[in-house]
């Protein structure tokens, strides 16, 4: 490709990126580093409660995740068994729900008395990362040899001996990592909070949005945002240094054995254990959206489609209308999301097609479009809002500015998804094009353009699963009478009446069938794409569409 | 020392075991002999306890251990890959069983020096063993297995994937060791001439 071409490709996304990112990032920065102003926050002793309850509420829904994903995560390394993969798949599907909808999922689940309580959140982020304990140290467990554990039973290590001593050190590089990953997860906890918290009891996520939407303190709101990303970054730098010093346990293993470690449990024992395991785990993932759909048919008079019928009725009852319109949330949802996917498939195609082609200025703009994603969404809305603020750029009013906020969350899966692809077609395809008399804009039509449809069409169906379930930043930018699925959930959720309610549980379930439909669809396109970019872009898509979530 | 009765085993319906009864004197090294997928292996965990078989009672020094798990069995077993733990350095790794028996930190330090003068490590405590090359690190599991002094020892191809001149020279220090401690053992080969060198009696399994 031509120098000025690449140019031309570059230039799309570069001026995306940083006029929707990069400037609310540095006005966030501007606003929240004045002295003054972060005195008084830190001087507040609402600032420190906060602070305190975000950090032991993430640390005990950590601890509680490992302790809880121990057991599957053996049961599905070690063995085979009926429903294993759908297990698998049954908690990657509630991974990559939207948050608002595990939200509402446990308020659908729990008794009134425990609805708003600590215990709802601890449970709520414990099913909801299960997934991550599961998969990142079931990974591990799978390639540890089971004859080290024999080895120890022969010296005389009890079983419990053989945890403590031998697998639990073994394990622990992957503990780490899947505990740093569900604790910023739960650090920044927002839309399970917005559900199930309280105003008593907000994670510093929620507080930022309530100072700065709710109290209209724009300066506070700014000096938690800075004080947030600082935390994150201790805890990242802690996590990755501590997983270099433990990292022995992922050399172990040498390349060439190719044991297969997990077999049908034969004992009877051993029978009972995976039964009891996989049966209980999915229960507790599955359960919360039994209640969902549940609470959806509920009335005042035993069950009915009420709530589901009178989803385009503004007014639930004859006098009574709520401000939030059910259906036209729908309706905007899903205009939101094919703007927002259209624009993130658009710039993450050239951005892909400019990477690939340039090179240093190349990874330039990949780390610089990948910076999103470890940007936490309300950041990333609170930015935007306190940046076009002042005439003659006032956009906060402008219907297309919540698709771009999430087409910002989007195009680095559309980026990664595509790239994968491109980076694996073999060069030597386009000199045989060439010398069977093909010029290089033909090859590229040939060989390249066929091959790169499936990879948007994976990086669209992501956009579209991350904008329908986007709540954090949306919550900034959307405006009242505009908004989308998720913000009519929180909204309807936090009103009385039954079928309010009933109706907000029926677009949760409708957002959790689609999220669900979209992600399963994803999976399936991806396995074919497997033929292009191998075995490695397909798994590394599965990590993407698992990251998607948490927006 | 070693009495095993009638054991079978099927894995999803084949019989990898049919009946098979071998019975090991005090002090005596015995090989068993055999092609690959005999089942060689196979009965060497069901002595240890890894295995539970379809039928069959295995007992050692007169009593039936066959409902005992491995760990209270007090059968030793040095593993075809030698299964070192990789977060323990050399002496830990050999004093792991004594550990598990209770011993004191300094009699387990001086028994694991013993040890390692025996296999001819001396020194090699704090080496870690991801370091270790082959021989040393077969010679570590030997010295591992031996430590809490088991009444059976059963050693699962212990000398593969060596070259030609290491394995004839270990060959001959292990069958050594084995002598001196007069341990009785089971050394599973799949090679005449290492069953010739090693054993006093040689079981054939086909």
């Amino acid at each position: 490709m031509p120098r000025w071409f690449v140019a031309v490709l570059a230039a799309p996304p570069a001026v995306f990126l940083v006029v929707f990112y990069a400037a609310p990032f540095l006005t966030l920065l501007a606003r929240g580093v004045v002295v003054d102003e972060v005195g008084d926050v830190l001087g507040r002793r609402r600032t420190w409660e906060v602070a305190w309850f975000t950090t032991w509420q993430a640390t005990a829904s950590t601890v509680l995740t490992l302790v809880v994903g121990i057991a599957p995560a053996y049961v599905v390394a070690r063995f085979r068994f009926v429903g294993r993969r759908l297990l698998l798949g049954l908690l990657t599907a509630v991974f990559v729900l939207p948050t608002v909808v595990m939200g509402a999922a446990f308020s659908a689940l729990l008794p009134a008395s425990l609805d708003r309580s600590i215990w709802a959140i601890l449970a709520a982020h414990v099913v909801f990362n299960l997934a991550v304990v599961v998969r990142t140290v079931g990974a591990v467990w799978e390639r540890l040899p089971p004859d080290l554990e024999a080895a120890a039973a022969t010296l005389g290590a009890s079983p419990w001996r053989v945890l403590r001593e031998v697998t639990l050190p073994l394990l622990r590089p992957a503990l780490t990592a899947a505990g740093a990953i569900v604790f910023l997860f739960t650090f920044t906890s927002f839309g399970v909070i917005r559900i199930l918290g309280t105003a008593a009891r907000p994670t510093l996520e929620v507080e930022i949005w309530r100072r700065a939407t709710q109290l209209g303190e724009i300066g506070p709101a700014a000096v938690l945002a800075i004080i947030q990303l600082v935390a994150l970054g201790v805890v990242v730098g802690w996590s990755t240094y501590s997983q270099r010093r433990h990292s022995l346990a992922i050399a172990m293993r040498p390349a060439t054995v190719t044991l297969r470690a997990a077999r049908r449990a034969r004992r009877r024992r051993e029978r009972i254990l995976v039964g009891l395991t996989a049966t209980a785990t999915a229960a507790v993932v599955t359960v919360p959206l039994l209640a969902l759909v549940e609470r959806s048919m509920r009335s005042d008079d035993g069950y009915s489609l009420r709530a589901w019928r009178t989803l385009g009725d503004a007014e639930v009852r004859r006098g009574i209308s709520v401000s939030v319109d059910p259906l036209g949330s729908l309706v905007r949802s899903i205009q939101t999301a094919a703007w927002a996917t259209a624009l993130a498939v658009g710039i993450g195609a050239v951005a892909a097609l400019a990477i690939a082609a340039a090179g240093r200025l190349g990874r330039a703009l990949d780390t610089g479009l990948m910076l999103p994603i470890g940007t936490s969404a309300v950041t990333i809305g609170f930015g935007m809002l306190i940046t076009f603020d002042t005439p003659p750029i006032d956009w906060r009013a402008e219907w297309w500015i919540v698709p771009v906020g999430h087409a910002l969350v989007a195009v680095p899966f559309v980026v990664r998804v595509t790239l994968g692809v491109l980076r694996a077609l073999d060069p030597e395809l386009i000199d045989a094009a060439a010398t069977l008399g093909a010029s290089p804009t033909r090859a590229w039509r040939e060989i390249t353009l066929p091959n790169l449809w499936r990879p948007l069409v994976v990086g669209a169906g992501l956009a579209a699963a991350i904008s329908l379930g986007e709540f954090g930043a949306t919550s900034f930018l959307s405006r009242s009478g505009q908004e989308t699925m998720p913000i009519a959930i929180e909204r309807l959720l936090g009103r009385t009446g039954t079928v309010i309610q009933a109706q907000g549980y029926a677009l949760a379930v409708m957002l959790a069938a689609a999220t669900i439909a979209i992600v399963l669809a994803v999976d399936v396109t991806g396995d074919i794409t497997g033929d292009v970019s191998g075995r490695r872009g397909r798994r590394r898509q599965k990590s993407k569409a698992a990251h998607a979530r948490g927006r | 020392m070693l009495e095993v009765g009638e054991v079978t085993v099927a894995f999803d319906g084949t019989t990898v075991l049919d009946h098979v009864s071998i019975s090991v004197a005090e002090r005596e090294v015995v090989a068993l002999l055999g092609p690959s997928g005999s089942g060689k292996s196979t009965l060497l965990r069901v002595i240890a306890g890894l295995l539970v078989p379809d039928a069959g009672t295995v007992a050692v020094d007169g009593t039936d251990v066959s409902a005992l798990a491995t760990h209270l069995r007090r059968v030793g077993m040095v593993f075809q890959d030698e299964q070192l733990f990789p977060h323990r350095d050399v002496a830990a790794n050999i004093g792991f069983g004594l550990k598990m028996a209770g011993t004191a930190a300094p009699a387990r330090a001086r028994r694991v020096a013993e040890l390692l003068d025996l296999v001819g490590l001396a020194g090699f405590g704090h080496r870690r063993v991801t370091e270790l090359s082959g021989g040393e690190a077969k010679r570590v599991a030997l010295a591992r297995s031996l430590a809490p002094e088991p009444l059976v020892l059963l050693l699962d191809e212990p000398l593969t994937g060596l070259d030609r001149e290491l394995h004839d020279r270990l060959e001959g220090e292990v069958a050594a060791v084995l002598r001196s401690t007069g341990i009785t053992a089971v050394w599973v080969t799949h090679d005449r001439d290492e069953a010739d060198a090693v054993a006093d009696r040689i079981i054939t399994l086909s």
